[in-house]
């Protein structure tokens, strides 16, 4: 792999792992708040 | 009664209820020894692998074996409400934490004992310069034990217990782990004034270990 | 049931983003290459912002941690909030040693190398998963706390022990020179300003982050304990006299 390879692969992950957590974090955000107005 | 008196008190207790039980004797050692056996089959015991890096299998196998005197030391605390019996029974929560690190120590300093003979002998290694030996192997016990205990206790009562010690307690004595094998390379291979900073740093580690665990075993009994 | 108000939180987050967009295009295009390390370089415009969330997000555990177990400033919103802090530094950490170690491979030859840096790095993600699976055993809301917070400060200050010891250690083997890490001192103009622009960006967005996870942890805490008075309620009504508190990790064996 050439070094920009490593760069692609690099900046891909950290973008994908960073949008992921805030997708999961507003995804269990949601479900709690929807599970706080039922109750 | 003074601290001194109370540790003696908790430690007696125990190692008396470890003399009728004997798990360190019946299940302890030997894990310790079967460790160092199974290093054997893993590494090659014909090219002098075994012996550059018997002192390192030696504290690793002490941790492992930490981990299960740590299990039992807080196990016997969870028969018969014994936590509550030690809650109520106005002894310095310090006291207790001594006294319990201090029974976990010699449990483990008879293991250690065992260990070196069976690394002297299995691994061929010669256990020159004792004097920074036994130093740094005291400093790193007492760290191991208070660590050990310190988690025991925070831990005691959680039904996850026998996973989480492993997981919390492993990393935070690793440098203990580093210390007492360099500490050991030197007496034994290396230079042996090479190992005094070692035990140094084992040394302040064992202080911090001990001052924290004299802290915190109160508040966290109190939760358990 | 959050840090900031909501305006705030929400304007915050669209400068977070604002800011790593900008980040990206100096990082990836704006900046020169490195004369030594070529475009591998790019790499380091993450990597170290990365590291430094990592450590800002533990301090703030710590001092949190802290706050929580003095009793003058005893408040479950330090507890909330060194849980919700703990776990953004585990995922920064991650984050970096992985960086680190894509960075590694072009320019050292390795996906690893155990110098002092790298292996304290390592030691500090298992510390704070093992505090992450100490949260996650359900407890009472104070005795958690108490627990997390007593784990949180040994692990603070058994960092710096650490990487002290390990420093040493990799010192004595004077391997230091192979694995020069300091690339920070060549750094000027453009790739400069984007390495602290990165700085910037992360911080930023740790602070958004940290504000959406302590709403989480908040939202969730309320839900168990609604939960739990719920079971109560039922076990009450259900049976007639009170059955043994719910909370109870563990029947003591006779």
């Amino acid at each position: 792999m050439t070094d920009v390879g490593y760069v692609v692969a690099g900046w891909s992950i950290t973008a994908a792992v960073l949008a992921g957590y805030w997708w999961w974090l507003r995804r269990r955000t949601r479900h709690a708040e929807r599970l706080d107005r039922d109750t | 009664m003074n601290l001194a008196q109370e540790v003696g008190l908790v430690a007696g207790k125990d190692l008396r209820i470890e003399r009728r039980a004997r798990v360190t004797l019946q299940q302890i050692l030997p894990f310790g020894a079967i460790v160092l056996l199974l290093f054997a089959f893993a590494l090659d015991p014909d090219r002098g692998v075994l012996q550059r890096v018997a002192p390192g299998l030696f504290w690793v196998a002490v941790l492992l074996a930490l981990l299960l005197a740590v299990g039992r030391a807080f196990t016997i605390e969870t028969e018969n409400n014994a936590r509550d019996g030690l809650r109520l029974s106005g002894l310095d929560p310090a006291a207790i934490f001594l006294g319990k690190a201090a029974a976990i120590g010699l449990q483990l300093v008879l293991l250690e004992a065992l260990l070196a003979v069976g690394v002297v002998l299995l691994f061929d290694v010669s256990l020159s310069s004792i004097g920074p030996l036994v130093l740094a192997t005291v400093a790193a016990t007492v760290g191991l034990a208070a660590t050990g205990t310190l988690y025991g206790v925070l831990a005691v009562g959680l039904r996850m217990r026998e996973t989480l010690v492993p997981v919390l307690l492993l990393p935070v004595v690793s440098p203990v782990l580093l210390g007492a094998t360099r500490a050991w390379e030197a007496a034994i291979d290396g230079v042996p004034s090479d190992a005094w900073p070692w035990v140094g740093v084992l040394s302040v580690f064992a202080v911090l270990a001990v001052g924290a665990g004299m802290l915190a075993f109160g508040p966290l009994l109190e939760e358990a | 049931m959050t840090l900031l108000k909501p305006a705030v939180r929400r304007a915050l987050g669209w400068a977070a983003l604002g800011a790593l967009v900008v980040l990206a295009m100096f990082g990836l295009w704006g900046a020169p290459p490195d004369e030594v390390q070529g475009d591998a370089q790019r790499l380091m415009y993450l990597h170290v912002p990365a590291a430094w969330v990592a450590y800002l997000a533990f301090g703030v555990t710590a001092v949190c941690s802290a706050l929580w177990l003095w009793p003058r400033t005893r408040s479950m919103v330090w507890d909330r909030i060194a849980g919700a802090s703990a776990e953004l530094g585990v995922l920064f950490t991650a984050l970096t040693l992985l960086l680190g170690s894509l960075w590694g491979r072009p320019v050292w030859g390795v996906w690893w190398a155990w110098d002092a840096r790298l292996v304290t790095t390592a030691v500090l993600l298992f510390l704070y998963l093992g505090y992450l699976a100490l949260r996650r055993v359900p407890a009472a809301p104070e005795a958690k706390a108490k627990r997390c917070a007593i784990a949180a400060l040994i692990a603070f200050v058994d960092v710096p022990i650490v990487h002290f010891s390990v420093t040493w250690w990799r010192t004595l083997h004077q391997e230091a020179t192979v694995f020069d890490p300091e690339l920070k001192a060549n750094i000027h103009g453009v790739m400069a300003f984007t390495l602290w622009w990165g700085v910037l960006a992360f911080t930023l967005l740790f602070v958004y982050l940290l504000d959406r996870r302590y709403r989480l942890e908040a939202l969730e805490e309320d839900l168990d304990e609604r939960e739990l008075e719920q079971a109560i309620a039922e076990r009450v009504a259900g049976a007639g006299t009170p059955g043994p508190a719910a909370d109870k990790e563990e029947v003591p064996v006779g």
